[in-house]
């Protein structure tokens, strides 16, 4: 319940305030919610798998988006930022999938 | 893909107690922030990329065609910014040029007002009296001691308390003078602004005027002063026939 509460009152924030992103956060904001969001659906899945953990979900958040940003930081530093975004986001993306296809079976039994 | 074994926060090896489902309060709070954070950066990312993707999604042609007119438009911004400053630049030049052309006409004014007698003036000069108790000294001998003083640098004098201009003349009989139809009486005290050393000079040059007062019996006393004030005025004639020819 608590990070459906989080999510509502997060999307009503920011369509209320509205504000700009600054330009040294441009590249890794969308690298970061797409992080977090993995690590969301993960957390949903261990949680319809009954294996739920408060400490586990919080580090792997955290870890998620900072490894993430660290990536294409590393990246923007060599020159090659813009393709390891696109791998960063490809890896993500796929364990997005591998988690909704969990969390499928678990609601839909299919 | 749908086998695959559970990811990242379901990780392997994590005891679930039973009932462990209370999860203690700062977990659920630091749980409440992140997820709050996530969906504010979610909204705010799709809000930021909303005019990015417009860009983005566009084909070749239409790029060129946005490019085309965002340059064409900047080309009639930059002439318009010239255009405005072109018009300030001489909006401000034409300021400067009339606050300076007052500036000029407001000195010509003072100095002719000097020379026309109708302000007063100070500075150094001479006080000359002149004396003549053989009641000797004629129309000619004060137009001398004008002259004389003009010839040396004058710029402005008052004789006798009437203050000597371009139309000033001298008339009357020997004794009974008149200046612009005043009446004076000798002894005659005339103070004049210019060059004290030189005009002193001219009034002494032998035959010069002290000379020829002295040979009407009279004498002319020379006072060199470092500060004079003439301020005897003279009412400004009105031009009844010349008018200031403006044509340049």
């Amino acid at each position: 319940m608590i990070p459906i509460l989080g999510l509502v009152a997060g999307v009503l924030l920011g369509l209320l305030l509205d504000p700009t992103v600054p330009l040294w956060l441009q590249p890794y904001l969308p690298i970061g919610v797409v992080a977090a969001l993995d690590a969301v659906f993960g957390g949903f899945r261990a949680r319809l798998d009954g294996i739920f953990d408060a400490k586990v979900f919080v580090i792997s958040f955290v870890s998620n988006v900072v490894v993430a940003a660290l990536i294409v930081f590393l990246g923007d530093q060599l020159g090659v930022g813009a393709q390891l975004s696109t791998a960063v986001v490809v890896v993500l993306g796929i364990r997005i999938f591998g988690n909704a296809a969990a969390i499928r079976r678990h609601v839909f039994r299919a | 893909m749908s086998t695959d074994p559970p990811v990242d926060p379901p990780a392997a090896g994590e005891e679930p107690e039973p009932g462990a489902r209370r999860r203690d309060l700062p977990a659920a709070l630091l749980i409440g922030v992140l997820t709050l954070l996530l969906g504010f950066a979610f909204t705010v990312q799709v809000r930021n990329s909303d005019d990015e993707q417009v860009l983005a999604g566009a084909r070749e042609e239409d790029l060129v065609r946005i490019v085309d007119e965002v340059s064409s438009r900047g080309v009639r911004l930059r002439e318009q910014i010239a255009d405005q400053r072109s018009a300030l630049r001489q909006l401000t030049s034409s300021d400067s040029e009339s606050a300076s052309a007052l500036e000029e006409a407001r000195t010509r004014e003072a100095s002719l007002a000097v020379l026309n007698g109708t302000a007063p003036a100070r500075g150094p000069g001479l006080r000359l009296t002149i004396r003549d108790p053989d009641d000797e000294l004629r129309v000619t001998d004060l137009l001398d001691v004008v002259q004389e003083l003009r010839g040396a640098g004058a710029e402005t004098m008052q004789f006798d308390g009437v203050r000597v201009g371009l139309s000033t003349a001298v008339t009357g009989a020997p004794g009974a003078l008149m200046i612009d139809g005043r009446p004076i009486t000798a002894p005659y005290e005339v103070l004049v602004l210019g060059s004290p050393q030189d005009m002193e000079t001219a009034l002494n040059i032998p035959g010069g005027v002290v000379q020829a007062v002295g040979g009407r019996g009279g004498s002319v006393e020379v006072v060199q002063q470092p500060e004079l004030v003439v301020d005897a005025l003279r009412p400004l004639p009105d031009a009844q026939y010349a008018a200031p020819d403006t044509d340049d």
